[in-house]
């Protein structure tokens, strides 16, 4: 295909996505709003208020960053899960498989998709926030890097989950087993200095603590880890994602018989 | 010479658990050729036409479409090829205009071109009214004919149909056979064509090609076929019913239902002598027709024969002739 085939396909499959999201909106965009309004109704306003400062920070503007990137997670990653499963479960895969667009774009186009749910939401969960409290951005540039990464990051997990799903229960065990606890446990609610030592380096092997620490610190200038390294180990993913999901790809893994 | 439409060569595919769904099959489709390839259910079918579209992967073997190696440049490949499979394979729940200009993004057409496209498509084939409506809102015979109109915009060369007119009325499937003719001839579009109802493959297709058991057991044209059957059903309704079956010298005949016998008629042999003696008998005939489609006919024999069930030429008696006609009118439940 010639690059301005492959700018058609790519985009093809980005819209037909972002279609399939603002179609069914009540499942999609409207569940994490609520969500988070309770957030921050019970966690940043009623039991926050008696929590004090953290970090310097009251208890809501601390939690701010977290629940926009805790949504941003759970809503790119269960985008291109779900999407990508319901095409091979109504075999609708095959349209894409039997034309000439190359796997990446396919892979791409799945991603950006899920990238653009994620952080949809992302923005309404933001817009949601200012109800509650005053946001301020110490570091736009940073902010806006790590939650696009993130996003891209999560996405990629989704498809790869969907790849190796056989029926819909596989494609929730990973956000409900691994996903939600890893972003509870990922400093959303809490600083890990709270926590004693060995939780403390515990802490330190879960991914999800470094993104949601750099957003955090984009938004109000503190982290708990070295945001060099944060923003490193995000890129690392994203491309160990990307080969993997593109090799599963091309060996046609779930897709092909 | 042109390059067949489609050229296979050694094509094998064995699964995980050591089944061999194609055994080394050659087989080749000419440019513009409308062709069939039959075989029953599990037969090897799908799973050849699956390689071809890149659905199912080879376990060995080439295959080229219009000269273009799948294994050097498939992509290439792909934009000669127009896939109708056989199981609904769209997203319900999008509209049809939606699925149809997906269609013509995935192969790089630009909007501009794919809208002027996808209106004469869904004009040809009757879904102009249905554009803006959700897919699975359609019957069963719009959704067939929505997959014909997507295989379709892209202007394939080679349009590749798996039981395209299964579960559809009569009516329909006319209308449908009328527009492949068309595309056929007006447009050279090669077609291969599977399906279970052999009247279509008789109607329709120039050659063919039956598949048993992942192997091509016949792979010829439709004519010379049909001139391989050495016998005939036909069914007789007579004028009253008749208490006994009548014997008729040289015939084998069987009563279906009091006024009505099938008689099995060899090639050589004489109508003439049958209503002879039926009428010295004071038997009187007032219609008569085919038991079976004769395609069908043959089409049992030779699956038949390379099961290891007949030896020699193939020929079938009364009974398996009645099996032809009760599985076809079986598909069609």
């Amino acid at each position: 295909m010639s690059p301005t085939q492959i700018a058609i396909a790519l985009w093809t499959v980005v819209l037909k996505e972002i279609k399939r999201f603002m179609r069914i909106w009540p499942q999609t965009l409207l569940p994490p709003s609520i969500t988070m309004t309770m957030y921050f109704i019970i966690f940043g306003n009623l039991i926050g208020s008696r929590i004090g400062a953290m970090d310097g920070f009251s208890y809501m503007d601390y939690i701010v960053p977290g629940l926009i990137m805790m949504s941003v997670i759970t809503n790119s990653y269960s985008n291109v899960a779900s999407s990508f499963f319901s095409n091979k479960f109504q075999r609708s895969v095959e349209e894409m498989m039997v034309s000439p667009m190359p796997n990446w774009v396919i892979l791409t186009g799945f991603v950006v998709g899920g990238m653009a749910r994620g952080l949809g939401v992302g923005v309404i969960v933001t817009i949601v926030s200012l109800f509650f409290t005053q946001i301020s951005v110490e570091h736009p540039i940073l902010t806006v890097a790590v939650v696009v990464l993130t996003a891209a990051l999560f996405s990629l997990g989704g498809f790869i989950n969907a790849l190796m799903a056989d029926k819909f229960d596989d494609i929730s065990i990973v956000p409900t087993f691994v996903l939600t606890p890893l972003t509870y446990l990922g400093g959303v609610f809490y600083s890990i200095s709270m926590l004693p030592e060995f939780w403390q380096g515990a802490s330190m092997l879960n991914p999800i603590l470094y993104m949601v620490n750099v957003f955090r610190y984009g938004f109000l200038g503190v982290s708990d880890i070295p945001v060099g390294i944060a923003l490193s180990a995000i890129l690392a993913f994203i491309i160990g994602l990307f080969v993997m999901a593109l090799w599963m790809l091309e060996r046609g893994k779930g897709i092909r018989s | 010479m042109a390059e067949p439409a489609l050229s296979i060569r050694g094509l094998t595919k064995a699964y995980g658990n050591g089944f061999r769904a194609l055994k080394g099959i050659d087989l080749d489709v000419a440019q513009g050729d409308f062709f069939a390839l039959l075989g029953p259910n599990g037969a090897g079918k799908s799973t050849t036409l699956g390689i071809v579209s890149s659905l199912v992967q080879k376990t060995a073997g080439k295959v080229s479409v219009f000269g273009i190696d799948i294994d050097e440049d498939f992509a290439r490949a792909k934009y000669h090829l127009g896939v109708v499979p056989q199981e609904f394979n769209f997203n319900q729940f999008e509209k049809v205009d939606d699925i149809i200009h997906a269609q013509a993004g995935y192969y790089g057409m630009p909007m501009r071109e794919a809208k002027p496209r996808a209106e004469t498509l869904l004009k040809d084939l009757g879904l102009w009214d249905k554009r803006k409506g959700s897919a699975r809102m359609l019957s069963g015979g719009m959704k067939r004919r929505l997959m014909i109109a997507r295989a379709l915009m892209h202007r394939p060369k080679l349009l590749i149909l798996d039981e395209p007119t299964a579960g559809v009325d009569i009516e329909l499937r006319r209308s449908m056979w009328d527009y492949m003719r068309r595309i056929n001839r007006e447009e050279g579009t090669t077609i291969i064509l599977t399906t279970h109802y052999l009247e279509e493959a008789e109607s329709l297709c120039r050659n063919i090609a039956i598949i048993n058991n992942g192997e091509i057991v016949q792979n010829t044209s439709v004519r010379d076929l049909l001139a391989q059957l050495d016998t005939e059903t036909f069914l007789l309704d007579l004028s009253r019913p008749t208490e006994s079956v009548p014997v008729v010298q040289g015939f084998e005949v069987q009563q279906i239902e009091g006024s009505q016998l099938a008689v099995l008629v060899k090639r050589g042999q004489r109508l003439n002598d049958l209503f002879q003696q039926l009428s010295s008998q004071g038997l009187e005939v007032v219609s008569m027709r085919n038991r079976a489609n004769r395609l069908e006919e043959m089409f049992v024999s030779m699956v038949e024969h390379s099961n290891g069930g007949k030896t020699g030429a193939p020929t079938q008696g009364i009974d398996a002739a009645q099996d032809a006609s009760d599985d076809r009118e079986g598909a069609r439940r």
